[in-house]
């Protein structure tokens, strides 16, 4: 009996440490990443150098990017010299993966980052800043427009990153089920979406998809609907103002589709894995907001003559100025890790990738718009609904709040308004008060910055 | 990892001209043996506890400092450079009438009933399958294999499938509960609202039981079968044998798996992280998603440090308390 009470308790222990081991683990370390590193080599030097390049997934999947990216990365090479480890990495981990670099100071050279973190990621100081010179060297800062640019760092700073590909929410709709639910036209007021949503309401069929799981989406959308009413999300200092009015009638109105309209179905409470464009592409919704989905509407089987795409509406007919906004700014910028110790190495790569030639190839095969203005007149960017974009992108798009606490408010608002959807799915009301709650609790979450 | 004697003494470890090696044939170095009894046993132990110290001291001494940080995405480069916070951190985690606070210890509620339930449901299936494949019967080896399954699959594999499983309109519960069994009037949410609780434990278990099965039936191996006869011809029902002989003999090894079952489930990370991803559900936020939340995703490296702390001195005490009772009672058992 000794001997068992002695290995049990050796047992016990050993468990013990174990288990609590990883209790800290949440904790994280870090280590000084030794200065800088600025360590720009001398122009002719570059040949034979590796970089590595982090590149987000905007494919149907990982190797899908990496057959997109490998073809151009050894053009690059063979112009340059300049060799390019390449990893496509989704974007459930590119935060992490990046923060963790951050950390440690172990990064690729250049990376993707979702344009909405710039501000975020701008305050860590990781990532190297594109003033004048840096600008100069892939070509100048004008060639870029100006939104792609506004949506790339804090006002008032040097941007943290160069856009690359850029994208706009439009309205998504089904022109068969339209027709036969009598609708001539889309709707251009928010009155006449949940009209027609109504309408298209019907035998298993919904007016309307929405992505209530996803806390980005959530987002996006809360946005547009508080700047349509003059609202933003932080003041002037930088300070968190969820729960304005505006801002609840907002995400009210939105999680309204599932609750009191009912023109969106209990389900979509829970998607969060792009099953809305499922969702439209197969018939089971008649309409969508989304951000060029081109590419992955046809690859569901749907041909592009069979919807089209018009600015997704506003409170007002013709409204303008912040009422007329029915966008965020969408879009991948990339970055080159300051301390990086192939630094002009990875600027000719930001130079090759946002180079005119390359951003037609790019953006023609992810289906996204070139933020490249040259690139722009390109006829793979005519196509209707890309036009439509273009036209939201230059004339009606925003961009999300660029404050360094910006990530933290995707997380805690998106997350408060998931919640809310899945009160509206399991029935409970939605109301002013639980919305207001809600934004409340999440503001009060925010840390100071 | 074999661990030799010092190399000094090695030249001189020749065996003297003339005599026969030792029993066994082995050349041993000449080390005194009372350095040997001394210093072998540590030395042992050396490899052991540079890896414990670099694996999990450190770690844990740099969690401990950053929660007395305050560490946000400015420092994070340096976090050596961020300000001293004293107990802010730590006041902020426990002012529960704030929402910080709030949370946390509604997440920790959270994960106590998680914890209870799912341990609760492991031990039992696990000590039920144990005792009936304890008497061997055709296809025993077969059944063993397959109540393995779960604990061999891969768990992001496992719960992934899991939420397939749960999805409201196309998952298989909802098509079993409510299509073909008529359960239910309407189809439930498994992975948003109320029942994601309910689903977290349910994977929990389904993950967690063959492991108590494994170290159960490993226990029993170790009962005399004799004792089971002799209580069988003094007239003891299946029951009694169940109670008088089996569970007590069972004691040490219920000891330590209920003990590693406990730590393990209130850490899980990965079954919520798979199911629901950075944010869970009201819920079945469970204090280790929470945690996560504040670290990595709001970036508050300090508040999350703190909240980590705070959990390890929760798990320290639950510990020692479990220790001592259970030691106490089989003191009292032995006496």
């Amino acid at each position: 009996m000794r001997t068992s009470s002695t290995s049990s308790r050796l047992l016990a222990a050993t468990a013990l440490v174990a288990a609590l081991g990883l209790t800290l683990s949440a904790c994280g370390g870090g280590n000084d990443d030794g200065g800088s590193g600025k360590t720009s080599a001398a122009p002719g030097s570059l040949k034979g150098q590796t970089i590595t390049y982090w590149a987000s997934n905007q494919g149907t999947s990982l190797d899908n990017d990496k057959q997109v990216l490998t073809p151009e990365l050894n053009k690059f090479t063979q112009q340059t010299g300049i060799k390019v480890k390449l990893e496509v990495i989704g974007w459930a981990d590119l935060l992490n993966r990046i923060l963790a670099a951050t950390t440690s100071g172990q990064g690729p050279d250049v990376l993707n980052i979702g344009n909405t973190w710039s501000a975020s990621l701008q305050a860590t100081g990781a990532l190297l800043p594109w003033d004048a010179a840096n600008f100069t060297a892939i070509g100048g800062k004008d060639r870029f427009a100006p939104a792609a640019i506004a949506s790339a760092g804090a006002a008032g700073k040097d941007p943290a990153a160069v856009p690359l590909y850029s994208m706009a929410y439009g309205l998504y709709y089904n022109k068969k089920m339209f027709a036969d639910a009598g609708i001539a036209t889309p709707p251009k007021t928010w009155d006449e979406l949940v009209a027609d949503g109504k309408k298209l309401t019907t035998g298993g069929h919904y007016g309307l998809a929405v992505e209530g799981g996803n806390g980005s989406e959530n987002i996006h959308h809360a946005f547009v609907l508080a700047k349509q009413r003059g609202s933003d999300w932080f003041d002037a200092s930088g300070k968190a103002t969820f729960d304005t009015p505006q801002n609840v009638a907002a995400v009210k109105q939105y999680v309204d589709f599932i609750a009191q309209d009912k023109i969106a179905a209990k389900g979509d409470a829970e998607y969060a894995q792009n099953q809305t464009i499922t969702d439209f592409a197969t018939g089971k919704a008649a309409m969508m907001m989304w951000q060029s989905a081109a590419t992955s509407i046809k690859a569901h089987g749907m041909t592009p003559d069979q919807y089209g795409v018009v600015p997704v509406p506003t409170q007002t007919a013709g409204a303008t100025g912040d009422a007329g906004i029915t966008s965020m700014v969408a879009g991948i910028n990339l970055a080159v890790f300051k301390n990086s110790s192939h630094q002009a190495a990875a600027v000719q790569l930001v130079k090759f990738l946002t180079s005119t030639p390359e951003q037609k190839i790019l953006n023609g095969t992810y289906g996204s718009l070139p933020p490249v203005k040259e690139a722009q007149s390109d006829p793979a960017f005519q196509t209707p609904d890309l036009k439509v974009l273009a036209g939201v992108l230059g004339s009606s798009a925003a961009p999300l709040p660029q404050v360094p606490n910006e990530s933290q408010f995707e997380t805690l608002v998106g997350t408060a308004v998931k919640d809310l959807f899945a009160d509206a799915a399991a029935g409970k009301s939605v109301t002013e008060d639980s919305v207001k709650a809600a934004l409340t609790k999440a503001q009060q979450q925010m840390p100071a910055s | 990892m074999t661990a030799t004697a010092p190399p000094r003494s090695a030249p001189e470890a020749g065996p003297p001209s003339g005599k026969k090696p030792a029993a066994g044939g082995r050349l041993r170095p000449r080390i005194p043996v009372r350095l040997r009894q001394l210093g072998l046993p540590y030395l042992l132990l050396f490899p052991a506890l540079i890896l414990e110290l670099l694996i999990h001291l450190i770690p844990m001494v740099f969690g401990i400092i950053i929660s007395f940080k305050g560490l946000t995405q400015f420092f994070i480069r340096d976090w050596g450079s961020a300000p001293w916070s004293g107990l802010d951190n730590y006041r902020l985690a426990v002012k529960f009438n704030q929402p910080v606070g709030e949370a946390l210890l509604h997440s920790f509620w959270v994960t106590c009933g998680f914890t209870i339930l799912s341990v609760g449901f492991c031990w039992l299936i696990g000590t039920a399958a144990a005792i009936l494949m304890q008497d061997a019967f055709r296809g025993r080896a077969l059944m063993r294999a397959v109540f393995l399954v779960p604990y061999a699959l891969p768990v992001y594999t496992a719960v992934i499938t899991w939420t397939f499983m749960f999805q409201q309109d196309t998952g298989l519960v909802n098509h079993v509960l409510h299509d073909q069994l008529h359960l239910t009037s309407d189809k439930p949410f498994w992975l948003i609202g109320p029942n994601s609780f309910w689903a977290l434990v349910i994977v929990s278990v389904w993950k967690g039981w063959p492991f108590a099965f494994l170290c159960l039936m490993a226990g029993l191996q170790n009962i005399p079968r004799e004792l089971y006869e002799a209580a069988a011809m003094d007239g003891a029902g299946v029951w009694q044998q169940i109670r008088k002989i089996t569970m007590p003999s069972l004691r040490p090894v219920n000891q330590v798996l209920i003990l590693v079952l406990f730590l393990w489930t209130f850490n899980d990370f990965n079954t919520p992280y798979v199911m629901f991803g950075q944010s869970a559900p009201h819920a079945a936020d469970l204090i280790s998603i929470h945690i996560y939340q504040s670290s990595f995703i709001t970036w508050n490296f300090g508040s999350g440090s703190a909240m980590s702390v705070l959990l390890l001195l929760f798990l320290l005490l639950v510990t020692a308390v479990y220790l001592l009772l259970t030691s106490r009672k089989r003191g009292d058992a032995d006496a």
